[in-house]
């Protein structure tokens, strides 16, 4: 337990510092991430929001709870482990009495960590350009929707460990995460809330992980009735699946892993 | 003349050869094949959503607001080809300080950075985004002037579309050099990759304020709304007047900046 700790400390440690001297860099992703602010552009010029029941203000919180948590699910493993595992960084790592996946997990929350101010001043920002935009969550949706937003990481992570996998067979597999991004695009409730969908392809993009990581937790920091417990829920069922399937596919892919060049 | 004739020849030259780099990797062509069909049947399942309030989106039609969309996938598809490839790779350059071998060739280096290699995958892209717009244009729905548009707002519209290309490259080139300042940016490209989406829609689909920022601080407006309106018709001289010298302001401001941000340039482990 305590080596676990030791370690913990350590790779989240050197990894923050290591973000903290990237600052111009997380900076600029912070404000790619605008994407949920335009939409909320889009929509509240459009009378569809309103015939779908949805009020101004309803609107205007879900597109800003849907971009703080854009901005903390955001998950760039594979364009890393691509480029590592191009270069033969991989190897060094895979010596090491820890799975390389710890590294990244750690350095995913570390540049989380250094995102913060930044979306900060992008939300005070906003506050200032359009007073009224901003509201506080109540104490208990606050809770539950940070908590809503690391399980949203995680499985989001964890689908991305599955494709990264595919690096060991391929040299580009980081083209085939630009395809895993479509559904997610679409069907999370990044530039669409959920309740505007027909019934139909509502139901669908239900039974795909996708809603679970934004509309869920952007949902619960509106302050939208939701189910927290099937929310919940279903991240974790996603975890629990895609994890064997991950595990297996890491282990195959290691012993095809022939470092390039070699 | 001669020198043109050089910068042709070694354009065939690059080209060719990072087309058969390119074509060793044949499973691409599926996935960016796939991603553009997707990309687009999300994108007009999002149109229709927003159609859902009424028949028109900023006093744009539905067959108007298509052409948008067709605008921007096909400039998304000329990103792929030749922006993306050529230009996510200054940083690396910079990085590892083989900018120091672009410097030292007998030509021009921002030609070089710029038109190095090309990509094919970027061509579904085009043509998806050609095709609808011609199917928006076949379909305008009743009440509005059906068929092709006359020779006279295509040619417009084809200026205004090489316009809008030659912004689009020039916001691109600005971002990636300015790599020489910030060396770890990487792939601070990718930034305008995620705010030029705002180009989906026509620009008076969005509040006053992002208006105005759309126009004159990003100009999306230029890249999409513009043409698309002179495709339709509705062209105007002052937009096509300003979409030009929007064009040629972004072009001396690229070749400016690159020749001042060489001065910073110290290599890499210096």
């Amino acid at each position: 337990m305590s080596w676990a700790w030791r370690v913990a400390r350590a790779l989240l440690g050197s990894q923050y510092a290591l973000m903290l001297e990237y600052r111009a860099e997380i900076a600029l992703w912070a404000l790619s991430g605008v994407l949920p602010l335009i939409m909320l552009g889009v929509w509240s010029g459009s009378g569809a929001a309103a015939a779908a029941g949805l009020s101004a203000q309803q609107l205007s919180h879900y597109f800003l709870a849907a971009f703080v948590v854009r901005q903390f699910t955001v998950v760039w493993l594979i364009q890393v482990f691509e480029d590592d595992a191009l270069q033969g960084r991989l190897s060094p790592f895979l010596l090491q009495p820890l799975s390389p996946l710890w590294r990244y997990l750690a350095a995913h929350f570390s540049e989380q960590a250094s995102r913060i101010p930044f979306v900060a001043v992008m939300l005070l920002v906003v506050g200032l350009a359009a007073p009224g935009l901003l509201w506080l969550p109540s104490a208990g949706n606050l809770l539950l929707g940070i908590l809503a937003i690391v399980a949203a990481f995680l499985l989001r992570f964890l689908l991305q460990v599955l494709v990264t996998t595919l690096c060991f067979w391929s040299e580009r597999a980081a083209a085939l995460d630009r395809l895993l991004m479509i559904p997610y695009l679409f069907l999370s409730g990044i530039v669409a809330p959920l309740n505007t969908f027909p019934p139909a392809v509502r139901r669908l993009a239900l039974a795909t992980p996708f809603p679970w990581m934004v509309d869920f937790p952007a949902r619960l920091l509106a302050g939208e009735p939701v189910n927290v417990a099937l929310g919940f829920g279903a991240i974790a069922a996603w975890c629990l699946l895609l994890l064997p399937i991950g595990h297996w596919l890491w282990r195959a892919g290691l012993r095809r892993y022939s470092a390039m060049g070699a | 003349m001669r020198e043109f004739a050089r910068y042709w020849r070694s354009l065939r030259c690059f080209w060719g050869t990072s087309l058969a780099a390119e074509l060793e990797y044949p499973l691409n062509a599926w996935i960016e094949l796939l991603s553009v069909l997707g990309n687009l049947a999300g994108s007009v399942f999002v149109l229709q959503l927003l159609f859902g309030g009424g028949p028109q989106l900023g006093g744009w039609s539905w067959s108007g607001a298509l052409v948008v969309l067709g605008l921007y996938t096909l400039l998304d598809g000329f990103t792929t080809c030749v922006l993306q490839p050529n230009l996510s790779r200054i940083v690396n350059h910079v990085q590892t300080g083989t900018l120091d071998y672009v410097l030292l060739k007998p030509i021009d280096s921002q030609f070089w950075l710029s038109a190095r290699t090309v990509s094919p995958w970027g061509l579904p892209g085009i043509l998806a985004g050609f095709g609808l717009i011609v199917w928006a244009l076949l379909n305008r729905g009743p009440g509005a002037p059906s068929g092709l548009p006359a020779a006279g707002p295509v040619l417009l519209s084809l200026a205004l579309l090489f316009a809008a290309l030659v912004i689009l490259y020039s916001l691109w080139f600005v971002l990636a050099a300015l790599s020489i300042w910030f060396v770890k940016v990487w792939n601070a490209t990718e930034v305008l990759r995620y705010t030029l989406v705002a180009g989906r829609y026509p620009v008076s689909a969005y509040p006053p304020a992002l208006r105005l920022l759309f126009t004159f601080v990003l100009p999306v407006a230029f890249l999409t709304t513009v043409p698309a309106e002179a495709l339709l018709g509705r062209g105007s001289a002052i937009w096509a007047f300003g979409s030009l010298l929007a064009a040629g302001l972004c072009l001396v401001a690229s070749r400016l900046l690159w020749r001042y941000a060489q001065r910073f340039y110290t290599s890499a482990s210096s």
